[in-house]
């Protein structure tokens, strides 16, 4: 006999966490679903756009009644259940019926606040929360002129919104001075009212009903200080609260919400609750991540999995309202403890705030331009310490969107044609599509289904503005710790940490230990731990996994579209001979290559090698002294340089020398990411040291030392770190901070968003204030370096991992 | 239709790797997984004919190694939600031995 889970409450909160119950085990309930509303799941967020006639019901659609069948749960549609017998298990319905549980999930969601004010039953009086409610809205919109909305917040809002697209005269009516004023400062709140009023619609501010009057329906609305306005539709949108009167009336014990533990437990142990009608760590919410990432975990201890613990979120707000750009989170009014930082542009509709404490940020408020508000956002839930940026902080991620879509950053104004993604040819209109129509809520979801922002990664910012727009701020973000992929719930620190501490050598075992969710993972977490294992045991040969490092690492060369590969030798600091140059030109004419191409780090690549000659080719370029220019790996590339003082008449120091150093001491490591160098030999910078991972700028006194710098996908300037006055100084800091990157960096995190991760204080904490430190970092790197410095090319020239570059058989049919 | 060629044996193919069979109508991509399952694929995605055979094997599945596009090993369908299939072939094992059969199964119009 199956246990059957009965779950009270056919919204999105509760059918979330079925449906992750369904995904992590399908057949461990029966599971019986009480709705009151005569319909599936649907999005409620969403209803505001049907108001507004930019959506339709279908569209807004979760989970059809199909769903339900094809699942195998039994909804038991408009019904109501009003009691619960908790010592029997069962659950009593209003009429009569009765389903016994073995787990029960209460997810009654919340109720609009009706304000009690005398004529508040007539109607044409309406709260805001449901179909029924959108749909009297409709109806009268099409009979009726004058709409009256009572509450100028978040919901107010978007019903006036929608009333007035569907051509009604609206009053908005909000007893604060301000609107919106819980989410949102004066300053904002200003810019919104008149870009509202622009629109079309009117404000009663600091206006308290005293009365709904009207006949046999509403006729006007009455206030305090004796004035009216006549509406033909009240909708009053002041609040909601959470629907607790069930569980109240059960004696389960409730205090704003259904009170819950970490673990979704109610004090009942065998009833959960997820969603608006709970209260948790004394918080209540009515945003749809906190409930979805609620759903998670209450699915986890259903499945009897026993991990995973909901430890509160942190949300942020999005006005629906077509047009109007809006984002705000956390405490964005401050207090004598905190500090403001603002930004203001009223001619151009522009308005950030960010209110910080001790460094870190407590809480934003942005109109106009919130391209840059899920930056804060993050910046605020990692508690990151902003002191190395906060000068410029206001200006937003200056790289976001610097590259392959042009500077527009106010996605809500964008039009439908508009390129998002350059990568990938994805337009504003596919991603906003796409959204609703295959309900996509998180970044990855529309990754997956769009393609837009999973190649370079350039636009993730704007993907991540247009799905909160487009869904309501309340999207899903991710959860506060990011695991490395779907296959688990670890984080990369942890899985590192795991790996040092308890002596991991092997993936499998390590996937087995830390309980991976698939078989032996997918590409994105292989890849990591693989560079992970080979990053904390050099020595340990067998650690380096052939199977989880991508084709390119194992092939030691480039794939191409056609399937072909390329062939870059190394030229140490970008220098090179007649007899390498005759060299790489016999072989481009042995191996008849169509293409000889002169790459951005200062060196020659071949193109069009099949993989078969891989091996032949390198032999050549072996014998006239070249090894792999590991062009293909997340290793260090290249060591740029200029000619310097040896031919210069500006070098200020040997930059060329200092370069093959470099090169000599750095080649063959593998990097959480591609790594860059670069040497000029004065400050006019030829070899572009500013833009590279580490960059060194000879100077009359010495040598200055750059750090994190990008001149890829976001161009970013490095950060200065320090400046020394010798060669071999100069080796040492850059051996120290290669290792901190190496042991500290989240595979394929390159060393620019590192260090806007950690801070650049971070960096010089260790490796400039630290001289010990400094030296032991250097130490572990050259350590590794020992076991690295062996030219994959010749090993494998001379017959090594041969299956990798030869047919099983050829069949000539 | 029992034309089987013998190939190799499992200890010829990596666990989660590949080999090529090469052909004149085209590459067969074999893969090993990790409970040792031989699978036979058109070595060909069915988005821009990456060679399949250099993807990372996870599963029952393989990333294409051009634009991570997971093929599905034992029916030769892409994942959700991509669309899409490359032709799978009859594989049989004698003891080690991997036998292939170049008649594709039915089912994929990519053969």
């Amino acid at each position: 006999m199956k246990e059957c889970l009965v779950v009270i409450g056919n919204g999105m909160a509760g059918m979330r966490t079925v449906e992750e119950l369904l995904k992590l085990d399908p057949d461990a309930y029966e599971i019986k679903v009480f709705g009151e509303e005569p319909y599936g799941n649907y999005n409620r967020i969403m209803l505001s756009p049907v108001l507004a006639g930019e959506k339709t019901i279908e569209e807004i659609m979760l989970n059809d009644l199909q769903w339900y069948e094809d699942n195998n749960i039994t909804l038991l549609k408009g019904k109501k259940a009003v009691d619960i017998d908790r010592k029997a298990r069962k659950v009593i319905a209003d009429d009569g019926s009765e389903v016994e549980y073995d787990r029960l999930l209460i997810a009654t969601g919340s109720t609009p606040f009706i304000i009690p004010v005398p004529g508040h039953e007539l109607p044409g009086v309406v709260a805001f929360r449901d179909i029924a409610d959108v749909d009297t809205m409709l109806e009268a919109a099409g009979k009726y002129k004058k709409a009256v909305v009572i509450g100028g917040g978040l919901l107010g809002l978007e019903a006036a919104n929608g009333l007035m697209q569907q051509g009604m005269n609206v009053k908005v009516v909000h007893i604060m001075d301000t609107l919106m004023e819980r989410q949102l400062d004066e300053p904002a709140a200003k810019m919104l009212r008149s870009s509202l009023e622009e629109r079309g619609m009117e404000f009663l501010m600091g206006a308290q009903t005293a009365s709904i009057e009207g006949k046999d329906r509403v006729e006007k609305v009455c206030f305090k200080d004796g004035s009216s306005v006549d509406a033909d539709i009240v909708v009053m949108a002041v609040g909601i609260r959470p629907n607790i009167a069930l569980a109240e009336k059960v004696g389960i014990h409730c205090e704003r919400g259904i009170v819950v533990n970490d673990t979704m437990q109610t004090f009942d142990p065998r009833v959960y609750a997820v969603g608006e009608c709970v209260q948790h760590r004394n918080e209540t919410y009515g945003l749809v991540a906190p409930l979805f990432e609620m759903g998670k975990v209450c699915a986890n201890h259903l499945a009897k999995l026993g991990i995973g613990r909901y430890e509160g979120s942190v949300t942020s707000t999005k006005l629906k309202v077509t047009g109007i750009d809006l984002f705000s989170a956390g405490d964005f009014t401050g207090d004598d403890t905190t500090e403001d930082l603002v930004f203001q542009d009223a001619a151009s509709g522009v308005y950030r705030k960010i209110v910080v404490q001790d460094n870190k940020i407590k809480g934003t408020v942005m109109y106009g331009d919130t391209i840059d508000g899920t930056w804060y956002f993050d910046l605020m839930r990692d508690q990151t310490d902003i002191t190395d940026f906060r000068s410029t902080i206001l200006f937003g991620q200056a790289h976001l969107g610097d590259s392959g879509h042009g500077d527009d950053n106010r996605v809500a104004s964008m039009s439908d044609t508009a390129e998002i993604c350059g990568c990938n040819g994805v337009c504003k209109g596919d991603i906003v599509s796409a959204i609703t129509e295959k309900k996509l809520f998180t970044l990855d979801d529309v990754r997956a289904h769009t393609k837009a922002s999973s190649s370079c990664g350039s636009c993730t910012g704007l993907v991540e503005a247009l799905l909160a727009h487009t869904v309501g701020g309340d999207y899903s973000v991710a959860p506060h710790l990011k695991p490395i992929c779907a296959c688990t719930d670890h984080t990369h620190d942890e899985v590192r940490a795991v790996i040092r501490d308890k002596n991991f050598k092997s993936i499998r075992e390590l996937q087995q230990f830390m309980e991976w969710k698939t078989s032996d993972g997918c590409p994105k977490c292989r890849t990591a731990l693989n560079y992970y294992m080979v990053c904390q045991w050099p020595e340990t040969h067998s650690a380096d996994d052939a199977q989880s490092r991508f084709i390119n690492e194992r092939a030691h060369a480039n794939i191409q579209k056609d399937g072909t590969y390329s062939v870059i030798p190394r030229m140490w600091g970008g220098g090179t001979t007649p007899d390498e140059l005759r060299a790489i030109a016999d072989a481009a004419e042995k191996f008849n290559i169509k293409t000889v191409h002169v790459t951005g780090g200062q060196r020659i690549g071949l193109y069009g090698l099949k993989k078969e000659e891989l091996p032949v080719i390198w032999k050549d370029l072996n014998n006239a002294g070249m090894v792999s220019g590991h062009a293909y790996g997340k290793a260090l590339r290249t060591v740029k340089t200029c000619v310097g003082k040896e031919w210069c008449r500006f070098g200020t120091q040997d930059s060329t020398h200092l370069g093959v150093e470099l090169e000599k001491m750095t080649w063959g490591s593998w990097m959480p990411h591609k790594f860059k160098l670069a040497v000029s030999g004065c400050p006019r910078n030829c070899a572009e040291a500013t833009i590279k991972d580490f960059g060194v700028v000879c100077v009359d006194s010495g040598y200055e030392l750059h750090v994190g710098g990008n001149g890829g996908i976001k161009v970013r300037a490095t950060d200065f770190l320090c400046a020394v006055t010798t060669e071999e100084e100069a080796m040492e800091y850059s051996a120290a901070y290669i290792q901190l990157y190496r042991e500290e960096a989240h595979y394929l995190e390159r060393t620019a968003p590192w260090i806007e991760r950690v801070g650049l204080t971070h960096i010089k904490e260790n490796i400039v204030d630290d001289t010990e430190n400094r030296k032991q970092l250097a130490e572990r790197f050259h350590y590794s370096q020992k076991f690295m410095q062996d030219d994959p090319w010749e090993a494998r020239a001379n017959g090594a991992q041969q299956h990798e570059f030869t047919a099983i058989k050829q069949i000539n049919a | 239709m029992s034309d089987w060629i013998e190939i190799g044996t499992l200890n010829d193919i990596p666990q989660l790797g590949a080999r090529v069979v090469t052909s004149d109508k085209g590459n067969i991509a074999v893969f090993r997984t990790a409970e040792d399952k031989v699978f036979a694929i058109k070595d060909e995605c069915p988005h821009k004919k990456g060679p399949l055979s250099q993807g990372i094997v996870h599963g029952d599945r393989v990333a294409c190694p051009l634009h991570d596009w997971k093929i599905q090993l034992d029916t030769g369908t892409a994942v959700a939600p991509d669309e899409g299939c490359a032709a799978t072939y009859p594989i049989k094992m004698e003891g080690s031995r991997i036998m292939l059969s170049l008649k594709p199964n039915e089912g994929c119009p990519n053969q």
